[in-house]
């Protein structure tokens, strides 16, 4: 028992003396979070629009108003005609035009169907969509409020509701991803990476001779950074709530139980990278190459897996991420329960122990 | 007729057989307490597999080895923790201060609190690195390093202390400081088995033993050997045995 305390203080001792250790520990989930949570959202907002109103009557001014009262479109001009639209697309200046027929309000009040016609600039497919159906909702909401009885054709009346993010604000989905893949990185990193240095320097050796057993080693390598990716853990958890108002609707003690386990199942794969590779350039890529990449992109943090193709489909299934991403998603922000997510808690200790398994035996023939 | 356990490292017949290949073949020795014994061979001779399996990191094909009293195959753990070791590799570690690295190791073996104490406070005096203690390793002149690195690997006093090749791309001044330590822990009693490059450090041995090809081809006293194989030093032993050339069949070989 004190020898493996002797062991523990010494890893701690390894990290702390090591900038750049100290630096991915504790500067990148910092600056992580704050480039995902500040800058890269899904979320439009100040979308230039040029507006081309003929008539320029009571109903299209309204209707503009309402569109620019928001915070999601800016006013770039009028434009004369449909035909100048284009060259404002082409330099740039716009991202939606909106041109209304002329004699629009004279229409509306004869109970015709005056037309708007809605163009986006389709190079960023998300970008026009998303900007389409901000228009298109706000013109329905603005019919709706003219015409009660009229907006309901054929008496269906649609109202939709967005589930546990009413708000649809990019930060809900982005904090959970972020925690998996800080987490997935500097456990399965910095672990594969401190036990091939030992590989590399020949202390390796020493520890093998020592009386001290590989699966202390092991043990000993391991408990650092479990406690180091669980502070981590918990100052993202800590930052989207206070900072980015992130939800957290389940139950705490289930959440940081999931989080251990990912935890250890990202460790016992860093490990077993370790048992397979000399050097600590090669542990450092396999760890960035072969983890981190699919991680980011077939775990669904940022592409929905419900699109790929159905072999990266079936590949993402082999991701530990991707499980994990659906459990904390779930229990943050629907705040389920244990009975919702047994299924992916039981495949990500599935992948654990099946890790755990591996790594000590690759150890054992080490020894051999 | 004695015990296999009134030696220190007692080796009868032990093999290492890699697939087809033959690293150590029935090898036989004994070595005494207090011996400073001199393990040569050419490099692939089977030194570092012989070494593996008398310090437990490589399990033997066949044979017997006994290590302070333990035997190899049985008792790993209690031979590790009779036993000391120093590769040529750097030991230490370089990020880690002098008296951590001392109270790391100290801690890995098993030793209480107040021994770690004792004994580190004893062990820098001996080095007369008191005044380095808060120091990294890794800012330290290799020669200390070295000296450092074989202190600690007999911080719990075992029985006997592998050194493979510790004097590897070390000053002479500090192979010959290097020495004096092992003269000094062979004194009170420790059990030196030492492998070297340096053809000179081998006189310094109680006995030599020579390894060509897996199977041990000389073991005397450094004085015998030369007087056996007429030669004026160790490096003339060495590469006599090392090529072959002391046996007829070694010459036809040579000659063809």
């Amino acid at each position: 028992m004190n020898a493996l305390l002797a062991f523990i203080k010494k890893e701690f001792l390894h990290i702390f003396r090591d900038p750049r250790s100290l630096l991915i520990i504790v500067g990148m989930p910092i600056v992580q979070i704050i480039l995902f949570g500040f800058a890269i959202t899904n979320e439009i907002t100040e979308a230039h629009i040029a507006v081309v109103d003929p008539s320029r009557d009571e109903h299209t001014t309204a209707l503009t108003r309402k569109i620019l009262s928001g915070k999601y479109f800016i006013l770039d001009e009028y434009l004369p005609s449909e035909k100048q639209l284009e060259q404002s697309f082409l330099k740039g200046k716009i991202k939606v035009g909106l041109v209304f027929e002329p004699g629009f309000s004279q229409k509306l009040e004869r109970g015709e169907h005056p037309q708007i016609q809605i163009v986006t600039d389709a190079t960023d497919p998300n970008t026009a969509t998303t900007l389409y159906n901000y228009i298109r909702a706000i013109t329905a909401d603005y019919a709706l409020a003219l015409h009660p009885s009229k907006a309901t054709p054929g008496g269906i009346d649609i109202r939709t509701r967005m589930l546990y993010n009413a708000q649809l604000k990019g930060v809900y989905f982005f904090v959970p991803g972020l925690i998996t893949i800080i987490l997935m990185l500097i456990s399965a990193m910095m672990s594969s990476i401190s036990l091939t240095r030992e590989k590399e320097k020949g202390t390796m050796e020493i520890l093998l001779v020592s009386p001290l057993k590989p699966v202390m080693v092991i043990i000993g390598k391991v408990i650092p950074y479990v406690f180091l990716s669980l502070l981590n853990g918990t100052v993202i958890l800590l930052l989207g709530v206070y900072v980015f108002h992130v939800p957290i609707r389940g139950d705490l003690v289930l959440l940081f139980g999931e989080i251990i386990l990912f935890i250890i199942t990202s460790l016992s794969l860093g490990i077993l990278i370790s048992t397979k590779v000399e050097t600590q350039q090669v542990a450092l890529l396999i760890s960035l190459m072969a983890l981190m990449l699919p991680t980011i992109i077939l775990s669904g943090f940022i592409f929905p897996i419900e699109n790929m193709p159905l072999p990266l489909q079936m590949i993402s299934n082999a991701i530990p991420a991707k499980w994990f991403i659906i459990i904390i998603k779930n229990i943050m922000l629907k705040g389920v329960g244990m009975a919702y997510i047994w299924k992916q808690t039981l495949v990500l200790t599935g992948m654990a122990l099946f890790f755990i398994v591996a790594s000590v035996k690759n150890y054992k023939t080490r020894l051999e | 007729m004695r015990e296999q356990n009134d030696y220190i490292v007692y080796v009868k017949d032990l093999t290492k057989v890699f697939g087809d290949f033959v690293a150590v073949d029935k090898i036989n020795f004994r070595v005494e307490k207090g011996e400073i014994f001199g393990f040569l061979g050419a490099n692939g001779a089977g030194k570092t597999t012989a070494i593996k399996m008398l310090t437990g990191l490589l399990a033997p094909t066949s044979g017997e080895a006994v290590v302070a009293g333990f035997d190899v195959r049985r008792e790993p753990e209690k031979v590790k923790y009779n036993i000391g070791y120093m590769s040529q590799k750097f030991s230490l570690y370089d990020d880690l201060k002098v008296s951590e690295n001392i109270r790391l190791y100290a801690g890995i073996y098993g030793l209480s609190r107040k021994e770690i104490k004792r004994k580190s406070k004893a062990l820098l005096e001996e080095l007369n690195m008191v005044a380095l203690r808060d120091k990294l390793v890794g800012e330290l002149p290799l020669g200390w390093k070295q000296k450092l690195a074989f202190a600690v690997a007999m911080i719990h006093e075992p029985a006997v202390v592998f050194l493979d090749e510790p004097t590897s791309g070390v000053d002479p001044i500090t192979r010959r400081q290097f020495w004096e330590m092992i003269y000094k822990a062979s004194v009170a009693g420790t059990t030196i088995f030492i492998t070297t490059h340096y053809l000179d450090e081998a006189e310094y041995c109680t006995r030599v033993s020579i390894m060509v090809d897996g199977v041990i081809e000389a073991l005397d006293t450094p004085k015998n050997l030369r007087l056996k194989y007429g030669a004026d030093n160790m490096q003339e032993v060495f590469v006599l045995l090392a090529r072959g050339e002391h046996t007829l069949q070694g010459k036809i070989k040579k000659e063809k």
